[in-house]
């Protein structure tokens, strides 16, 4: 059996009428599974509607699933529908689910349904929905079967793949039942209280192998840059090198004449060149000399900017905005026995995911349907985009779900497939638009530049009472500089106040793993460490004494400094930093073992130690790579990433100057511990990222009695700090 | 006209000397296991043989392969029998996956050359592919794993 998932399909999605066995076409929905009536899902448009889950007479059980980037929920998505349905996992298949968040989607606090699979969090998402859909569609099963054998449906058990009537021995396996069997409608209700307890689970937690792995080892999984069309045509794009400029006028005549080349297309912020070839393509890209308008970030200097934040802090014409208040913090800090004052700084940085920005898209002869073939982090708003840019209504638009070659928050904005749909429009031929490397990175999406300025108040005792936290950075208008500015769930502290004073650069800014929990940790854990440091307390024993910490903080710290051995000797020239990680409900304590080679202020982390309590895991061992993973970029960001903007121009080009981290960078061990946890799932992917900065950073102020307060840590600031 | 042979099979392609050996692979032979990830020979996604060494496909005009046998993913082995691919599984080394081609194809050269190699040895031969997942220590275990043949 192919145990990967299909290529995206080159045709519309056969109809529903005409398959045979049973078709579960619900739709989640808050109050319960909802299931479309039949007449919505053949009268629909085939391509929009396939079926959760579909039962063949063979056996074969098809579940859908959603973007998978490498985390590994394109797994466990299904997996947790399986579960519930007690399917035989062997007989399971994938496929991708169609571009529609409200048949698809995950439940949102504002009542709508979204695809977006974003801040580490699909599986905490889709818990609920999914393992409640894979309940129904088992009742479904015990029926029919009950029916057929003309018993109480309540004397029936199911094992993997069967019904079984334990009195009379009888068996009928779910392809036996799909043969005859019938989908009420509505699908009957299943209580929270039916749903499998943890000691019930046959594939739950137990590290069941992820689906896509055989295809990603024999090049065979499909990304949207494999997806090749009959008379397709290839596409390269030249953005504005400053952001947000557009493209007045271009040696057009010049460029058509190129070999290959089929014509030119405006884009919003760019020129596409469509040819042949995708080599003709780049060609004619680099042929390419644009006037350009200009914009409030010509002349921007990201250096100059961020080392004047700082000074906003007085600036009365920045608008401060409250992110958090609580207790009397005027009161605590001038009762203070002491306070301790810092201020930390974080550059742009580039998601670098491998596979550069890229789509498919044709068009019908009639030219009122649209297909994209997407690498999406949110097919549902990749159509929603799409068909807005290009003047069309959604149910116009399908978008196949591929594999992301990465992610890591940069492919949840399609522009770049609306910029194919617009070539291919250009030429009346399918077209793949390929980003080359330099554009992704000239045109890329970056966590933004940010300082953060923390302020401690300490009680006579030790303990912090106050704790005043101001944000400023490069939020571009949107909320990317106040993620994990609260520690609540950690430090319970009595009085504390947050703020937030916002820049709009005109960069483009970006969710970025983690996004802004990286440099607000990296502040917070720092300033927590001089506070440990001014008081001459072990840091471990700091937070547990005086940081007024939750009960859950506690166990991951014990936890994460019992598997460091915290307290034991360090081999010479190295030594342990401490800091704690939140993201998406999890909670993590992360200690880093590091050294320092002074004269070339480099710092090397040999060691990493994390703890975590993310409630219960569905794939350990998927799990546990997806953390090693965000460590790594943790690691990656922390020691040499770093996007500077001059003259209003991105500096980096390729990764010849935007360095990542690489295997000779790497710390001998990783060790990832999941305290148990009969909670729901919390998110895993970004947990192991915002950790690692201010570990590093603790472990070179225990190495050398100095503080990093700048990240990246590149060799020039590791050099000043020695000198500070 | 340039001839050669990929993955055993010989190929007549009609190309512009100059085309780098990855797009000919990917867009007019159609094996899209070989990655395009910087363009510049930064990364190593593009990674195939050329008589046996791993060179990147990105940086080698199609014209000097004339008369050469190349190696893609999809030559390896016919069903992922190749004990790298094996202990590539066995460690669960993918993650996006989008430059495991490349480290598989520079691992099989490292291995074709150098069956017992050390953890430093290992580093050193791959240091030159990226993988953004942050994969590395899972290919050092997977490369270790293939050499005991595991």
């Amino acid at each position: 059996m192919d145990m990967t998932l299909p290529t995206p399909k080159l045709t519309r999605r056969s109809l529903l009428k005409g398959i045979g066995g049973m078709t579960f076409s619900f739709a989640l929905a808050t109050d319960g599974t909802r299931i479309l009536s039949a007449a919505a899902a053949t009268a629909a448009e085939p391509a929009k509607l396939s079926p959760w889950v579909r039962i063949a007479p063979n056996g074969t059980i098809t579940i859908l699933t959603v973007t998978e980037m490498g985390q590994g929920s394109g797994t466990s998505i299904p997996l947790m529908i399986a579960e519930e349905m007690d399917a035989d996992w062997s007989k399971v298949v994938l496929d991708w689910a169609p571009s529609d968040s409200a048949v698809y989607g995950w439940p949102d606090p504002k009542g709508n349904r979204q695809m977006a699979i974003t801040g580490s969090r699909a599986v905490m998402m889709y818990w609920d929905d999914l393992r409640t859909a894979g309940a129904q569609v088992r009742k479904v099963l015990i029926a029919n079967a009950a029916e057929k054998w003309k018993v109480d449906p309540k004397t029936l058990k199911t094992e993997p793949g069967l019904v079984v009537n334990p009195k009379t021995g009888q068996r009928l396996t779910y392809g036996q039942i799909a043969a005859f069997g019938k989908v009420p409608e509505p699908l009957p209700a299943v209580d929270k209280s039916e749903l499998k307890t943890r000691a019930q689970f046959r594939l739950i937690g137990k590290s069941v192998p992820r689906r896509d792995l055989p295809a990603k080892v024999q090049g065979k999984a499909q990304y949207a840059i494999d997806v090749k069309l009959p008379g397709m045509a290839y596409a390269s794009a030249l953005h504005s090198p400053v952001h947000g400029n557009q493209p007045e006028s271009w040696n057009d005549a010049e460029i058509k004449a190129l070999p290959g080349v089929l014509g030119t297309v405006k884009l919003p912020h760019g020129v596409g060149v469509i040819a042949e070839t995708y080599p003709q393509a780049m060609a004619a890209r680099r042929a390419l000399r644009v006037a350009w308008t200009k914009g409030k970030t010509n002349g921007f200097d990201s250096v100059k900017a961020l080392d004047g934040y700082e000074k906003l802090l007085t600036d009365a014409s920045v608008q401060p905005k409250p992110v958090f208040t609580h207790g009397n913090v005027d009161g605590a800090f001038s009762g203070a026995a002491k306070v301790v004052k810092a201020g930390y700084r974080s550059d742009y940085s580039y998601h670098a995911q491998m596979e550069p920005l890229n789509a498919v898209a044709r068009f019908n002869e009639a030219g009122d349907r649209l297909e994209v073939w997407d690498g999406s982090q949110d097919l549902g708003r990749s159509r929603e985009l799409i068909a807005k840019g290009m003047g069309l209504k959604e149910d116009q638009v399908d978008v196949h779900q591929c594999y992301l070659g990465g992610g890591f928050g940069r492919r949840s904005l399609a522009d770049y497939a609306l910029e194919a749909a617009m070539a291919a429009k250009a030429v009346k031929r399918p077209v793949k638009l390929i980003w080359t490397r330099e554009e992704d990175i000239a045109h890329g999406m970056f966590r933004p530049i940010s300082f953060q300025q923390i302020e401690a108040a300490c009680d006579a005792s030790g303990k912090v009472v106050g704790w005043k936290h101001v944000g400023i950075g490069d939020d571009g208008g949107a909320s990317f500089i106040t993620g994990g500015m609260r520690i609540a769930s950690y430090y319970d502290l009595p009085n504390q106040h947050l703020e937030l004073r916002n820049v709009d650069e005109g960069v483009r800014v970006k969710h970025w793993r983690a996004v802004a929990h990286n440099f607000n940790l990296f502040a917070i854990e720092g300033m927590v460490d001089q506070v440990a440091a001014s008081q001459g307390m072990d840091p471990v024993e700091f937070r547990l004494k005086n940081m007024s910490v939750t009960p859950k903080a506690q166990r991951v710290i014990e936890a994460a400094a019992k598997m460091a051995n915290w307290k034991a000797k360090r081999p010479q020239g190295r030594a342990l930093g401490l800091a704690m990680s939140e993201r998406s409900g999890s909670l993590g304590a992360c200690v880093v073992e590091c050294s320092l080679n002074q004269k070339a202020g480099a710092l090397r982390v040999h060691k990493v130690w994390l703890a975590i309590d993310g409630g219960t895991i569905v794939q350990p061992v998927a799990a546990k790579a997806n953390v090693e993973s965000g460590i790594v970029y943790g690691l990656s960001t922390a020691l040499h990433e770093r996007v500077t903007v001059r003259e209003g121009m991105v500096e980096q080009s390729n990764f010849n100057d935007y360095t990542v981290m690489r295997m000779s960078d790497m710390p001998e061990e990783i060790n990832i511990a999941f305290v148990p946890s009969d909670a729901p799932p919390t998110g895993l992917g970004e947990i192991g990222t915002p950790c690692v900065m201010p570990a590093i950073a603790n472990a070179f102020a225990k190495l050398t009695g100095k503080r990093l307060y700048h990240m990246p840590f590149t060799p020039e600031r590791v050099t000043a700090a020695l000198k500070a | 006209m340039t001839s050669f042979t990929i993955n055993g099979k010989p190929v007549k392609v009609d190309a512009d000397p100059k085309t780098p050996l990855l797009w000919v692979i990917r867009d007019m032979v159609g094996l899209t296991g070989t990655k395009f990830g910087c363009g510049g020979g930064f990364c190593g996604a593009c990674t195939v043989h050329l008589d046996g060494r791993a060179v990147r496909s990105c940086q080698t005009q199609v014209s000097a392969v004339e008369g050469a046998k190349v190696v893609t993913i999809e030559g390896l082995s016919p069903n992922a029998s190749h004990p790298l691919q094996k202990a590539w599984i066995a460690e669960e080394v993918p993650q996006c996956g989008y430059c495991q081609s490349g480290q598989i194809m520079k691992a099989a050269e490292l291995l074709a050359t150098n069956p017992k190699p050390s953890r430093q040895q290992i580093v050193t031969h791959m240091d030159g592919n990226i993988c953004r997942c942050g994969t590395y220590n899972r290919i050092i275990a997977a490369v270790q794993r293939a050499a005991k043949g595991a």
